[in-house]
């Protein structure tokens, strides 16, 4: 039972927030790519973010991971700034899917082992297998070379592979690129599966605006390194600024 | 040898010379200056060594070998100059490889402690160090840049620097050797080494001259493997920040 103080806390807004942002920014030394960002992202919830090839959505997520710093600006992941986190501890709470499915060499169990051989421990072979089944790919994957396999699965097994951590907070950066129509939809309930059954948080970055409105609870909108706008998903429908509406309207432009 | 069979050696300076003037090769130049150079070079080493090994003392001796340490550091550091500290890196590696190298030696008493082996043998481990540690660099570079995707997953998945990086520096240690073990098998088949001919035409009993060719070879061998491998462990760690991020900016050079 909780106490009444506890019930409210829980519905605090302050505990609602996974990820808070507040102004980054970063750059190279010769450009600028992120410029002023700020935003929350809510706790259990998917939320899209969509907007045109080059706006620093990717590198947005470089910063969630830990992989590279803001030069300005702070991170606050459930609560702890990102700085106080070990950066170990960091990347296994905000697992990356990234855009580009990087295989290493040997099978495909190797594969799925990785995020646990780094810490000195071992997948089950069961647990491999229910992976594998997780992503539409039956047992006779798991002893065949990861470099040999299509785009489609190998993005499958990136995925999968990321699951393993079970990260409390999950990237997923243009994870269904190079899928076709079916297996794009299957990932999507695999994606909200995991969402629902063990309360993840998710951030989906899409280049599929339909796909953006049907899986997303919320969507952030980025244009030019810019967090243009913010909110429930059916923003998408009807966009306020401009940058939005014709970014929308160019398509991927 | 005297000064004037030396001078008669000129003539093969004179042959490369002229078959570049005749053909514009445009080399003339570069010949001339290779040979003064070698010569006032190899001739002020040979009355240096004279001088010390005249003299007998240890302090010319360790002043010979840090020279030889101080010369392959400023020449190998030119490869790896954006490497944090390379400078102290490469000087911890040849000093160590000196160090272990010559007290199995002496302590074994495989050779007498006395300048006319410590030196020669020294400056052809240096020598090894060195060319292997430039050899290793440039290897090191380029597999980092090669495996660049490898190492962010792993890192994105949460694995230590030392991991995302750990087949980089294999491939670079175990290319970077390779060439000294491969040229080791074929030895005595397709040419004499150096040193053993050399010392054969100087009149040593030609057993004498291949058991201490073995000496060097196996020496060579350590040396090629301490060296690769210390130097990586040594010089990976700069690849990365304290936040355990890659740093874009500050690769390897070239
Ligand atoms: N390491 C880098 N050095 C310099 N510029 C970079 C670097 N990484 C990204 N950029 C630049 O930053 C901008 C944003 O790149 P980013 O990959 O984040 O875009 P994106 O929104 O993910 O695009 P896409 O939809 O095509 O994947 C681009 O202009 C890119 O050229
Ligand atoms: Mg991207």
């Amino acid at each position: 039972m909780f106490t009444y103080a506890e019930e409210v806390n829980c519905l605090s807004e302050k505990d609602s927030i996974a990820i808070k942002l507040n102004n980054i920014n970063y750059g190279t030394k010769n450009v600028e790519i992120l410029k002023g960002i700020t935003g929350n992202i809510y706790k259990g919830k998917i939320t899209t973010l969509v907007g045109p090839s080059g706006s620093g959505k990717s590198t947005l997520f470089s910063l969630l991971n830990g992989m590279r710093s803001p030069q300005t600006g702070t991170i606050i992941i459930n609560g702890k700034n990102i700085n106080e986190f070990d950066p170990l501890q960091l990347r296994r709470e905000v697992g990356i899917v990234l855009q580009k499915a990087v295989m290493i060499n040997g099978d495909v169990f190797k594969n799925l082992s990785l995020p646990l051989s780094l810490q000195g421990k071992t997948l089950a072979k069961d647990k491999a297998i229910e992976y594998l089944k997780l992503i539409g790919l039956n047992e006779s994957f798991l002893h065949r070379q990861a470099a040999d396999l299509s785009g489609g699965q190998q993005q499958r097994i990136s995925i999968a592979r990321s699951l393993i951590n079970e990260p409390p907070i999950l990237l997923l950066d243009e994870i269904t690129s190079s899928l076709d129509q079916a297996s794009q939809h299957e990932i999507e309930q695999l994606i909200s599966n995991v969402n629902k059954e063990f309360a993840t948080t998710i951030i989906w970055i899409t280049h599929n605006l339909q796909q953006a409105v049907t899986i997303g609870h919320d969507t952030w909108v980025m244009v030019d390194g810019k967090l243009v706008e913010s909110g429930s998903s059916n923003l998408l429908e009807n966009p306020k600024s401009d940058e939005v509406k014709q970014f929308l309207k160019g398509g991927d432009k | 040898m005297s000064y004037l069979n030396l001078s008669l050696t000129l003539i093969f300076v004179l042959i490369p010379f002229f078959l570049s003037k005749h053909f514009k090769l445009g080399l003339e130049k570069d010949t001339v200056i290779a040979a003064v150079r070698s010569i006032i070079q190899l001739l002020a080493v040979g009355y240096i060594l004279q001088f010390v090994f005249e003299s007998e003392s240890y302090i010319f001796i360790i002043l010979m070998v840090l020279l030889m340490i101080g010369a392959a550091v400023q020449n190998a550091r030119k490869k790896g100059v954006s490497i944090r500290g390379i400078t102290w890196k490469l000087i911890v590696t040849y000093s160590f490889i000196e160090i272990l190298t010559q007290s199995i030696l002496i302590g074994l008493k495989i050779i007498p402690p006395t300048a006319q082996y410590i030196i020669p043998i020294s400056g052809m481990l240096i020598g090894n160090s060195m060319v292997l540690s430039i050899l290793f660099l440039n290897r090191f570079t380029s597999e980092v840049e090669n495996r660049r995707d490898e190492t962010e997953l792993i890192l994105t998945l949460g694995g230590t620097t030392k991991q995302s990086i750990h087949h980089s520096l294999m491939a670079a240690i175990r290319a970077s050797t390779i060439p000294t073990i491969e040229s080791q098998k074929t030895i005595g088949l397709v040419q004499l080494p150096g040193m053993m001919s050399g010392q054969i035409i100087a009149g040593a009993d030609p057993v004498q001259a291949v058991m201490f060719q073995l000496l060097i070879i196996f020496l060579l061998l350590t040396t090629a493997v301490i060296t690769s491998i210390m130097l990586g462990f040594l010089s990976y760690p700069s690849l990365f920040n304290e936040r355990m991020q890659l740093i874009k900016s500050n690769k390897i050079k070239r």
